[in-house]
């Protein structure tokens, strides 16, 4: 079975929520929508206090090359524009909107033949839909659609390799036409050989449902992945399916590949098809609540709107997680909003949180043998703790994924992923001063 | 609401839970010294454990450190410590022993995790050093010998195989050293040693539990006994040395280091290369004070003296990134 170097098995508990179907959460009262929900430039914000918004109206426009538009998921009235609670952890600003409803604006939904757009149409559709990856990373899709260098090889990420996430795997198993159509139209910009589906092999039903909707076609092969975390991370995956490593500080394009997550391609196609903005995602709410669910929720809406919904958490919570338990963030607040990138919540009561002390190392070399980078994180580690940053440079903490694969390991509990964080910005800040 | 940083699962293994599964995987080989050697075996391994544990607790009350002591760590040094050692040693030879491997050279060295001797292995060189007469000549023969094995040498003063070998090897001795029936008895445990080497059946079987927990790296334990095996091999064809490779990894220490003190985590490298060098190292060495050195063993020296190169081999060996291509 196909894999790469390295990795962790950690208890999967996809159980809690991956038979639950995608269901539509209840519009909330309010919402607090987040003019950066990408990686790049903030959106520009296009509305000011008291305009009236519809579903699927801009309120954010892109700035410059690497940035996303934004738009409101209802029909409503913006109350204002200012900071507020942020999933990246410093407050933001976002655009406050009074829901009223659920009228559209005027051209979302409108069918579209895809057959009859050219590739530059195909690009601008998604650049105007606001789209970025779905997977956590929130990198703009329409950039990742115009790369510099040819793709011969475009991988679909449904590897979902977090434990307790389900929002991918929900999305193959009751839209696989649609990813299969957001894949085509990726195809027809990038006139990639190959287009492979990655799927990891405990989620064999969602690999068949693929399976049965790529059958049609002659130009997509469908491959099981070995069920190890980190395989959903891109370097891995890659490397998985095509034997290619992506050069150190390089991207996936420098060895002509391009992976796009499978909601990905979904919010793709309706973009395209319905010229449907990015404004819901799919999120899994899971965890220590009473209900695991998997839900459609518009962006912007308060995490605690999620819990609720879920049946409310079992008991006192000690932490939020943003993503999975593996590389996701821990939230401040209850009334952190959904977005984009956001793919799953987590929560944990306050018995389930982890507290140990960080005690000295013992050289086990465990967090050696799980690096899927290859990296020697004990080593890293001490060079930081000694201050020492162009050493942890040369050792490759640039090249780190912060997969969190070595602390999970490690038994004398360091807080490995926070020394390389922290020593990752040092390095990089220092660079920008020059 | 708590945050911190991720990853926000980690696994349940600890200290204690890795110290405790490698006194657990030592459990055979002492219940084999017991039955080879009798019960003085359990009581030199107890003082040896006592003296550890306390050592170290009185160490670190006086300096007012977190207080370690049962974390398994120092338990771990005193049962290898009386392995070490002869089952007719006097009772105090555990206890000073370990006292000095505790305080000397694990906790004047920053205790546990910054040592760079492997403890019980230091330990007995110490006592080496200090009481030779003890330590080497004093060898008693198992309780119950296995009949022929040893009959026609001279076990009254120097019963251990390798003494043997290296002191009294007449060819009929030699070819009673290579039968079936010695290789058998030295894999079975019943031979004169030091009280927890002897039987490298009790040794592996523990050896794997460890090796599958993932605890000790079958790259050193294969890359010390390996090179034992290979390079005994080459010399044994050359007739450098009397004894078949596999006689030399069967006897004396060389299953007792190359799984149980070779592995430390601690002083050892934690690079895959590192670890082949280290290991490779080690066997080489040992062959090379058996054949050539003043003593008829060198695992333990074997060892030390890898350990010194540990930190050096983990900063020549760091491995090669993924993606460190050519763009």
């Amino acid at each position: 079975m196909r894999t790469f170097r390295g990795g962790v098995h950690p208890p999967e508990r996809k159980e809690l929520s991956k038979d639950a179907p995608i269901e539509r959460l209840p519009l909330p009262e309010v919402l607090y929508i987040p003019l950066s929900q990408h990686t790049g430039a903030p959106a520009k914000p296009l509305v000011k206090k008291k305009d009236k918004v519809k579903r699927g109206t801009k309120i954010g426009e892109i700035q410059g090359f690497i940035s996303a538009n934004v738009h409101s998921p209802v029909s409503g009235t913006v109350k204002g524009i200012g900071p507020w609670y942020h999933p990246l952890g410093k407050k933001q600003d976002v655009v406050i909107i009074e829901v009223e409803g659920d009228e559209p604006e005027e051209g979302v939904g409108e069918e579209r033949d895809v057959d009859k757009l050219s590739k530059e149409e195909l690009v601008e559709a998604v650049k105007e839909a606001g789209i970025v990856g779905l997977g956590g990373a929130a990198f703009p899709t329409h950039v990742k659609l115009s790369p510099p260098k040819p793709i011969d090889t475009v991988i679909l990420n449904g590897a979902e390799c977090e434990p307790y996430l389900t929002s991918d795997y929900r999305i193959m198993m009751e839209m696989p036409e649609k990813v299969i159509e957001g894949a085509r139209i990726i195809k027809r910009i990038l006139e990639p050989e190959r287009v492979i589906v990655g799927i990891e092999d405990n989620k064999p039903d969602a690999a068949e449902r693929i399976k049965e909707v790529a059958a049609r076609e002659n130009w997509i092969e469908v491959v099981l992945l070995k069920t190890k975390y980190p395989q959903g991370s891109e370097k891995q995956l890659i490397y998985a399916l095509t034997g290619r490593q992506v050069p150190s500080g390089g991207l996936p394009f420098d060895v002509g590949v391009l992976v796009q997550n499978v909601g990905t391609c979904v919010a793709i196609y309706e973009a395209v098809r319905y010229k449907k903005p990015l404004y819901e995602r799919v999120v899994t709410v899971t965890g220590g609540v009473n209900e695991p669910k998997n839900l459609m929720v518009p962006i912007g809406t308060p995490v605690k709107n999620l819990i609720d919904y879920a049946g409310g958490a079992k008991g006192e919570i000690g932490k939020v997680i943003f993503g999975g338990p593996m590389m996701g963030l821990a939230q401040l607040s209850l009334d952190v909003p959904v977005i984009k990138g956001t793919s799953g919540v987590l929560v944990q009561l306050k018995q389930e949180v982890f507290a140990g002390e960080e005690r000295g190392c013992i050289r086990c070399a465990s967090c050696v043998d799980v690096c899927p980078m290859g990296l020697v994180p004990v080593m890293m580690a001490n060079v930081i703790e000694a201050g020492k940053h162009e050493m942890a440079e040369k050792l490759g903490v640039l090249d780190c994924i912060e997969c969190g694969c070595c602390a999970y390991v490690c038994p004398t509990k360091r807080n490995l992923v926070q020394y390389f964080k922290y020593a990752k910005r040092e390095i990089i800040k220092k660079k920008k001063k020059g | 609401m708590l945050v911190s940083s991720s990853p926000h699962i980690r696994t349940k293994e600890t200290i204690e839970s890795v110290m405790y599964a490698v006194v657990l995987a030592l459990m055979p080989a002492l219940l084999g010294a017991i039955y080879f050697f009798g019960l003085r075996a359990l009581f030199l391994t107890a003082l040896a454990v006592i003296s550890a544990v306390l050592t170290e607790y009185i160490y670190q009350k006086i300096t007012r450190r977190p207080i370690t002591a049962l974390d398994g760590s120092a338990i771990v040094t005193g049962i290898l410590l009386a392995f070490n050692i002869p089952v007719n040693s006097p009772w105090w030879l555990p206890v000073v022993g370990s006292f000095f491997a505790i305080l000397i050279v694990k906790q004047l060295f920053g205790g546990l995790g910054y040592n760079i001797f492997n403890p019980a292995l230091a330990g007995r060189a110490f006592l080496m050093a200090s009481w030779p007469s003890i330590m080497t000549g004093r060898w008693s023969a198992p309780i119950r010998p296995a009949g022929s094995t040893m009959s026609g040498i001279d076990v009254v003063t120097s019963a251990t195989p390798l003494g043997v070998l290296k002191y009294h090897a007449t060819p009929e001795v030699v070819a009673k050293l290579n039968s079936g029936p010695m290789l058998k008895a030295l894999f079975i445990g019943n031979t004169g040693g030091c009280l927890g080497e002897t039987s490298a059946l009790l040794l592996l079987l523990g050896a794997i539990f460890l090796l599958i927990k993932g605890i000790i790296d079958w790259r050193i334990s294969l890359g010390y006994i390996g090179s034992v095996f290979v390079l005994t091999g080459i010399f044994y064809l050359f007739g450098i040395t009397r004894a078949n490779p596999l006689f030399h990894i069967l006897s004396g220490g060389v299953m007792l280091g190359g799984l149980f003190m070779a592995t430390d985590m601690v002083t050892s490298p934690v690079t895959p290369l590192g670890r082949w060098i280290f290991a490779i190292g080690g066997g080489v060495i040992a062959v090379l004070i058996r054949i050539w050195g003043g003593y008829p063993e060198g695992v333990s020296y074997s060892i030390l003296l890898m350990n010194m190169v540990t930190p050096l081999l983990d900063r020549l060996t760091i491995p090669k990134r993924f993606g460190e291509v050519k763009k």
